[in-house]
């Protein structure tokens, strides 16, 4: 890139700058947004957390195709990626390494855990606590352990549409009731979410460990 | 001005930075890390935003932003993954059409 369109470059990005800039400071300095509107149906919805009860009641729809585009951007790393070579399961971690991945998995599956459960009145949820999990599957592929070829044949398969799979039967299954898709029964709300959220939470945290891989995992039948 | 417009105004500032590198960058990795500043800005800007409700910050956005952190990392993998499969078929990790350039 010459000089000429570099300062062009600059010049242009400036201009979308003050413009961006202009319109976030032509905002109200105070706005209600929708917290209100969220507030006063906080009691329909089966938990005491905004965040959770916009992310799995209100706005479940999105959260269920934001579990499918996990799945899906996995599928696409699968197809791209050859299948597991052998040299990536034979690396040794260091001592330090290993005890840290022996002490800190407990603790973390613990966290995810809590996060999960805490998700109904306070800040956590499956997201939070997916996260969580896949940070412990990532440092157990550090550590250069791999899941088994038993483990990584339908097992894996069935833990990354779990998340999903559950969301459309409890989405599908109350429309059965004479209710419209993802409207929970209120006095079913709260059990239903926290279904939902551990599932999500097993799902999410297997579906990253399995992104942070790469590749497809070496399943026990097909050598 | 408050507080949270400060913040609103770093994400804009964030957001500009990433497109910036999108741009100039010719190496696909440095691409995918601008896409990634990119949206941590959008992320930051609309919790600077939701938090502008007068008693507790606008659920909403957090809602989308959580969701969207799991998203955008996933797709940082898929993008990942497409880097490796171009530069195993060309042996490079540009674009075509950058390559031709001098």
């Amino acid at each position: 890139m010459n000089k000429a369109s570099s300062i062009l470059l600059l010049a242009l990005l400036a201009s979308l700058a003050v413009v961006l800039g202009y319109a976030v400071l032509s905002l109200p300095g105070q706005a209600d947004g929708l917290a209100d509107t969220v507030a006063a149906q906080m009691d329909s919805s089966g938990v005491s957390h905004p965040v959770t009860a916009v992310l799995l009641n209100f706005r479940g729809y999105d959260t269920l195709l934001e579990m499918a585009v996990l799945l899906l951007a996995l599928f696409g790393v699968w197809s791209l990626a050859p299948q597991a070579h052998a040299g990536m399961s034979a690396t040794s971690a260091g001592p330090v390494l290993t005890a840290l991945f022996r002490l800190l998995t407990p603790v973390m599956i613990l966290v995810a855990g809590y996060l999960l459960w805490v998700g109904a009145h306070a800040p956590g949820g499956a997201f939070q606590a997916g996260s969580v999990l896949a940070a412990a599957g990532v440092l157990m592929l550090l550590c250069g352990k791999r899941l088994g070829g038993r483990l990584a044949g339908w097992p894996l398969r069935v833990g990354l549409v779990l998340g999903t799979a559950m969301f459309v039967a409890v989405a599908a299954a109350v429309m059965l009731g004479g209710a419209h898709l993802l409207q929970y029964p209120i006095e079913w709300a709260s059990g239903l979410i926290l279904l939902i959220e551990a599932a999500a939470t097993l799902s999410i945290g297997i579906t990253l460990i399995a992104l942070f891989l790469g590749v497809r995992p070496i399943t026990g039948q097909q050598p | 001005m408050s507080l949270s417009m400060l913040y609103a105004l770093a994400g804009v500032g964030l957001f500009v930075l990433g497109l910036h590198g999108l741009i100039v960058q010719t190496h696909l990795l440095r691409k995918i890390l601008a896409l990634n500043i990119m949206g941590s800005g959008v992320f930051m800007l609309m919790v600077a935003l939701a938090r502008r409700a007068p008693e507790n910050p606008d659920p909403v956005p957090h809602a989308m932003v959580i969701t969207g952190i799991v998203v955008a990392v996933s797709a940082t993998a898929l993008a990942l993954a497409l880097i490796l499969r171009l530069q195993a078929m060309t042996g490079r990790a540009e674009l075509p059409e950058q390559q031709t350039r001098p």
